[in-house]
Formats: C-alpha cells, structure tokens, sequence
C-alpha cells in the first residue's frame, strides 16, 4: 500500500519523469497510430522502429557524439526512407504491400547492426548508450527527456487538430478526398512524417521491436469500443498513457523488471480483453448474439413442427410424447431435448407426464411462422417468378426475419392468398 | 576453416528460410513469417525453463507449439474478432516478444540466453560450438547439423507437397472445391516457418531470420513468374548472399548476420532495378 502511495503521489521525481514522460509518449503514439491503422498499415510502424536504428548509428559515426537531437534527426531521415522505400517497391513492382515491409525491416536492422558493431568495436568511450534504442530504457528518464515527450506528443496533437478534417477524409475516402481538391499526396506525407516522429521518440523507452505495439494495440483496442474517429483517439490516447502508468508501476513493485516489455504487457492485455469484452463488437457479446438468434430460430422451428402436426391430425391442442414427434421427418434437424423444456417455461407448450401440447400463446405463434413461410413462397413464386419446388430452402431462413411491417405488406401486395403454391392453407388470425 | 563453417551455415539458413519464404510471399503471408519469427521467443524460453538446458529438441518443440499458436492467435482476432489482418499481426507478435522478454528477465540466472543474441544471433561463435564425438572425432559445428535436417526436412515437405502447397498458394479456392484440406496445407507451412526459426535463431537471431525469409525469395520472384526457377533462384541467392556478406563482414569487422542481411537487401536492390529499368523499356 505503501508503494502504491510512494508512486502515485509522484514525489520522488525520477518517478514523476518516468510515468510522465512515458504516458507522454504513449498517448502521442497512440494518436497517430490510429491513422495508420486505419489506413490499414499498421505494420509501417513496425518497419519504420527498425528502420531507425542505422539512421542512429550513422549520426553517431558522423558526429562521433551522443548528442540526441542528432541521432534523432539522424533517425528521422532513414525511417522517412523507409517509408518511401516501401511506397516505391509497392509502386514499381509487383510484391505486396507485405513483402516490402518485410525487406525494408530487415534489411535496414541488417545495415544497423552492421554499423552498431563497427561503432562498439571503435572503442568510443560514448557508445553505450546507443544499444538503449534496441531495447528502451524507459526506467532511465530525465526532466530534459519528459519535456521532449510532452513537447513532441503537444506537437503531435495540434498537427491532428488542425489537419484532423483532412487527415480523416485521406484515411477513409482517399478518391472522395482527391476529387474535392485536397492534395493528399500531402497529407499522406504528413502521416508518414508523424509516424516517424512518434517511433522516433517511443523508441527510446520501449525499444526496436516493440514501437509497433505502442502504435498498434492502443488503436486495435479503442476500435472495438467505438465508432467515431473522436472518440476512437480519445480512447486510444487514454489506453496507452494507461498503460505507460500502469508499467511502470509493475516496474517500480520489481526494480528487476524491464518497463518497457511491461508496458506492452499491460496494453496487450487490454486490447486482448476488449476483443473479447468490448460491447457490440467483442466477440463474446456477438457470438452470444448468433447463439441467442439461433435459440430464437429452433424455438420457432419447433412451434411450427406442433402447429403443422396439428394441422395434419385436425387437431392443434393433441398431447404428443417426445418420441413421437422425434420421429418426424421435420424434426430431424432440430434439439428437441432442449426446446421442449424450455418452450413450456416459457408458456408456449404445457406437460402432461411426458406429453406436450401447444397452449393457444404457442399456437398462434407456431401459425405466425407457417404463415410467414408460405406467404414468402407465394411472393417468390409471384412476384420473382421461381419454380415452386425452389422456393422451400430461402422461406426456411426468412420465416424468421421478418417483421410485423413486412408482414402486413406481404399481405397485401399478394392480397390475402389463401393458399400457397403446394396448395396448402395459409393461416390467418382473424379466420380463427 | 572458420569462413567455411560460417559461410556453410549461412547458405544452408538462407536456403531453409527462403525456399519457406517463396510460398509465404505468394501467399501474401510475409508478415506472418516475421510475427512468427518474433513470437516463438517464449516457447524457447519456456523450454529452456522445463529442460533446464539448451537442447535442441525441447526448444524446437517449445518454439515449434508457440509458432502455431501465433498463427491461430491472428487468425482468430482477425476471424471472430473482425480485426484487420495487419493489426492482428501487429497485436500477437509484439505481446508474445513482450512475454519472451519478461520471461528471459525473471528467470535471468537461469536461462541462458541474452536479448541481444535473440535480435541479431552469433553466428560468428557457430565454429567454436563443436560436436566432437565419444571418440574425440571433430564432427565439425553442432548448428550445422540441426540445420542440415531442417533442410532435408524443407526438402522433403516441398518435394512429397509440391502439388499440394501449389494449389494452395494460388487458388484455394479451386483447392477447397476438389477436395484439397487447404488448413492442413497451410498449418504444416507455418509450423516449418516456425521451426526454422528456431534453428536459425542462434545463428542469425529473430530479426535477421526475417531478412532471410522475404528478401531471397522477393528478388526472386522479381527475375522469374515460374515458381519452380523461383525456389530455385533462392536457393541460388542464398549462397551468394552467405558469401558475400562474410566476406564484407570480415573487410570491416562488423556483425556477420547483419552484413548477410545488408548483402540480401543490395541483391533485392539490383533486381528491382534491373526489373524497373527493363520493364520501362519494354514500355516504351
């Protein structure tokens, strides 16, 4: 508990450097992480981290320094080259989109590492701190360190502000965009600048490998939660600066424990949970959806069976045993063990020892579904001109969709048939 | 002696991976490759931890399990969860290296194995790791075995499924309709991608098995449309690409893995040229 207050009143300022520099970085990334997600290449982000590394070690070559706004500007102008290595392979050939971030990834780092090696095998007094970029050193931060990354995640969010309106239209309808005039050559060119920008800055606190997820989850995780851009870079920008705080902390309980690595952690899980949790989109909320719909549609399905058995016997309120109506060729498709309870709880059916009837709620429910289903083959027959044998299988899956509105204009479109086109009776409730 | 143990075992990595790394880009799957590359860290670690020691086997199974349940981890985001495909990739492989890491930290002591090595591999250290037999008989590099039958193994699944991974790759959907179990085709794909991972990370470590996988067979596949030249040419490529990057490597001292990656990337360079500068003529 101690611990808890010690961190999160942010006395101590090396605590208060770390959590703010890294939410800092975190929120920034996750705002421009959204556009690249959105505009489906999320990965640039991933080629970009790695292709920073030799622009950092050439910048010390030339420099022999560690002055940081070298390496950064040094940094900045081969993770540019990145992009338009990519942009170019993808024009002038025929590899994907893919393939080419791959090469440029690999083959920069390639380059990179050969150049950290000349670097660490020179002997320069200063050259240890450049292998932070490989892995991060978020635990390391200093005042300078947290106004860089409140300055550039500032800049960062005014450059959104003020281009948001295009930015927006670039990501969603480029050929819109284009034909009203906004050059989005431009603005594409400023979304690779910001992305390098913020891979530029996070780098240093999470490492190569692990920008991409700082660019990526928080934007993948505020996506299930939203429709809205707005939102989505409300809620991405709060997921990440989240989870910054919240490795850190985790880093700061077992000083052994790399904060980086931490904060990915924490992120990932986030985004993990909201794949599964987030209302309307998560998974679980929508494959409860389908099981739901299912349960709806063998409920119907087993009303009908009653409805057109009671049909054939004359008689809609007979007791039939759950053999029985097994045996039926209708029933074979259907759980029965399981509807049959649940339909009398809900009143539709009523038990006798082992038998069931339809009460008259269940009947007129059963008759609603046979009728939908026939009025259906009758309008596919009239109206679409289908042969009557082929209209069974599509009746089958709309008898349950359709609505009281659609009912009725059914109904009065084919004027009230009484029979459809196997010459059955199609129920009415008034007739009743 | 050293030059020829080294440049034999970047031929034989760069073969392995590029043969794999032909259908992964026909199958527009190359970031898999390099998600899977990323992501089998913690089953090597885990194995590590259970064996408690650097065999082989443990920590081809371990990576082995891990590469498949990448591959099942972006597929079901991007299937159940409806999460484009570049984000899912994204999201899977970063998790999972942020796991390895977390792993490698807690148990620092006792697991072997440093971040470094796992970025960019030792390849330079391969001769030193020798097999020496009972007899004191020098079998030569220990690596070299354990990646000769990763190769033999990449042999085999190319040469018994060629047919099988060629109608896979360019229409599953034709596959599916004459009965070809189009799954098991590409789930035995992704496990060969993340065992020669594994086998290739101490050599040339996560990010560099990356370069292996998707330049070769990109520059490849640039030069020639049949798919049979195009394994053929890789495995070509790989050779040269081996070769040359010692020996730049060795000129000035540096990385041997990245230098081979570097070599990769200026055959890639020259083809693309050579493809751009003939193709606009063709135009004209």
């Amino acid at each position: 508990m101690n611990d808890f207050v010690d961190f999160f009143s942010l006395s101590d300022p090396n605590i208060r450097y770390v959590v703010l520099g890294t939410a800092f970085m975190a929120a920034g990334s996750a705002l421009v992480g959204c556009f690249t997600f959105l505009k489906k290449r999320a990965l640039v982000g991933d080629a970009v981290a790695h292709a920073v590394l030799p622009g950092i070690c050439l910048s010390f070559l030339v420099s022999a320094t560690k002055n940081p706004l070298l390496l950064v500007i040094g940094a900045f102008i081969t993770g540019l080259m990145a992009i338009g290595a990519m942009d170019a392979i993808v024009k002038h050939s025929k590899l994907k989109e893919d393939t080419a971030t791959g090469i440029v990834l690999s083959v920069f780092f390639g380059i990179g590492i050969v150049l950290l090696t000349v670097i660490q095998q020179s002997g320069s007094a200063s050259q240890s701190g450049l292998d932070t970029f490989l892995f991060g050193k978020a635990a390391a931060m200093s005042l300078t360190d947290v106004w860089v990354f409140g300055l550039i995640s500032l800049l960062l969010v005014c450059t959104i502000l003020l281009t948001y309106k295009e930015l927006m239209l670039v990501v969603f309808d480029k050929n819109f965009a284009n034909a009203i005039g906004i050059k989005t050559k431009r603005f594409e060119m400023l979304i690779s600048v910001i992305t390098v920008l913020a891979v530029v800055v996070g780098i240093q606190s999470v490492g190569v490998v692990l920008m991409a997820a700082m660019l990526i989850t928080p934007a993948a995780a505020a996506r299930f939660w939203t429709d809205r851009l707005p939102v989505m870079l409300l809620v991405a920008s709060i997921f990440g600066a989240f989870a910054a705080v919240g490795g850190t902390y985790i880093s700061y309980l077992a000083p052994a424990m790399p904060t980086g690595p931490w904060i990915v952690m924490v992120i990932s899980i986030m985004a993990i949970s909201s794949f599964f949790l987030a209302p309307g989109k998560g998974i679980l909320h929508r494959s409860l959806k389908i099981k739901r719909y299912q349960q709806k549609v063998l409920h119907e399905n087993v009303l009908k069976l009653f409805y057109k058995t009671g049909e054939k016997d004359a008689d809609f309120y007979r007791y039939y045993s759950f053999e029985q109506l097994n045996k039926l060729e209708e029933a074979a498709a259907l759980q029965l063990k399981k509807a049959l309870p649940k339909l009398t709880a809900q009143g539709f059916l009523e038990k006798k020892k082992a038998e069931y009837k339809l009460t008259q709620a269940g009947k007129k429910k059963g008759q609603r579904i046979v009728k939908l289903h026939r009025l259906w083959e009758m309008y596919l027959t009239e109206y679409l001109r289908l042969a009557p044998d082929h209209v069974h299988e599509d009746a089958e899956g709309i008898e349950h969709i359709i609505t009281p509105e659609i009912e009725r204009k059914l109904e009065e479109k084919l004027n009230f048939p009484t029979e459809d086109p196997h010459q059955s009776n199609i129920p009415y409730d008034h007739k009743n | 002696m050293d030059a020829f143990w080294i440049i034999l075992t970047g031929t034989l990595v760069a073969i392995c991976c590029g043969l794999l790394g032909c259908y992964l880009i026909l199958r527009q799957m190359a970031m898999v490759g390099d998600a899977i590359s990323h992501a089998v860290l913690p089953g090597i670690v885990i194995a590590f931890m259970i064996s408690g020691s650097r065999e082989s086997i443990p920590m081809l199974i371990g990576a082995g399990l891990l590469g498949i349940v990448t591959t099942l981890l972006i597929e079901y985001f991007h299937r159940k969860g409806k999460l484009q495909t570049d984000a899912s990739i994204g999201v899977t492989f970063t998790w999972l290296f942020a796991l390895g890491i977390i792993l490698i930290t807690a148990f620092t002591g006792q697991v072997d194995l440093d971040q470094d090595c796992v970025l960019y591999g030792e390849i330079a250290y391969i001769p030193i790791d020798i097999w020496l037999t009972e007899g004191g008989l020098n079998m030569g590099p220990r690596v070299i075995y354990i990646i000769g039958i990763m190769l033999i193994s990449i042999l085999a699944f190319i040469f018994f499924g060629y047919k099988g991974l060629f109608i896979t790759t360019f229409d599953p959907a034709f596959a599916a309709v004459v009965g070809i179990n189009t799954a098991v085709w590409h789930y035995g794909l992704m496990a060969m991608v993340s065992l020669t991972t594994v086998a290739s990370f101490e050599s040339v470590g996560a990010i560099l098995v990356v370069a292996f996988l998707i330049a070769p067979p990109a520059t490849a596949y640039l030069i020639t449309h049949n798919l049979k030249h195009m394994l053929l040419i890789t495995a070509g490529l790989a050779f040269f690409i081996s070769a040359s990057g010692y020996l730049v490597a060795a000129a000035i001292n540096a990385s041997i893995a990245g230098a081979m990656a570097m070599m990769a990337g200026v055959f890639f360079t020259i083809a693309f040229l050579y493809q751009k500068f003939s193709s606009a003529s063709i135009q004209k």
